[in-house]
């Protein structure tokens, strides 16, 4: 699972049958940081899950097509869960490095 | 599934059975902006999609699923067609 943030939305009407009746959701996976972890993906969502929100990004086939409601079907991320907060442990390896704040 | 526009198309005589009568086009993945992103794929089409549309595909084992029951060995399959993308501007990737 990866942590990640929806960017945006996707609209499309021709489409696979079973991706009718699910969002579409443009996501950013994220580090620890809050940096970007290279492109965002299209998720279905599985939660209701808005933009803006921070999100648990699942990226394998099963969990995906299971979390969504929809078995044997080409769904290989859904978006399974909204993060509402984050404990990182001081010191933790491999946590990066936190963000210097200056202010 | 990651975005795409299609660019190309492959034709192929001697191939898997199973791949007859499916069209494999070739795809450059692209960011939401976008920009292209990575290299090329060729890629399997569930959805009618045709030459220079936007499009999103599935990756991996999933992409055999939309033609079942019949087993069709495909790794990329295009899944859907791109009608619109609303991008937030805030959380939205800026171009630098």
């Amino acid at each position: 699972m990866l942590i990640a943030r929806v960017i945006g939305e996707l609209v499309s009407t021709q489409k696979h049958s079973s991706h009718h009746g699910r969002k579409a959701l443009v996501v950013q996976p994220l580090d620890l940081d809050g940096s970007n972890r290279g492109d965002p993906v299209i998720a279905l969502d599985a939660v209701d899950a808005g933009v803006g929100d921070k999100v648990l990004l699942v990226t394998e086939g099963f969990s995906a097509m299971t979390s969504v409601g929809r078995p044997e079907s080409p769904i290989d991320m859904a978006v399974v869960g909204v993060i509402d907060r984050l404990d990182i442990h001081e010191g933790s390896a491999p946590a990066p490095a936190r963000k210097q704040d200056n202010s | 599934m990651f975005l795409g526009r299609i660019v190309g198309r492959v034709v192929s005589t001697a191939k898997d059975p199973a791949l007859t009568g499916q069209r494999l086009l070739i795809v450059q993945p692209v960011k939401p902006d976008l920009s292209a992103t990575g290299k090329q794929l060729v890629m399997l089409d569930a959805v009618g999609a045709g030459a220079g549309e936007l499009i999103y595909w599935c990756r991996g084992k999933e992409a055999s699923f939309p033609f079942l029951p019949a087993e069709v060995p495909s790794d990329n399959t295009i899944v859907g067609i791109v009608d619109e993308l609303h991008i937030d501007e805030l959380h939205g990737e800026r171009p630098s």
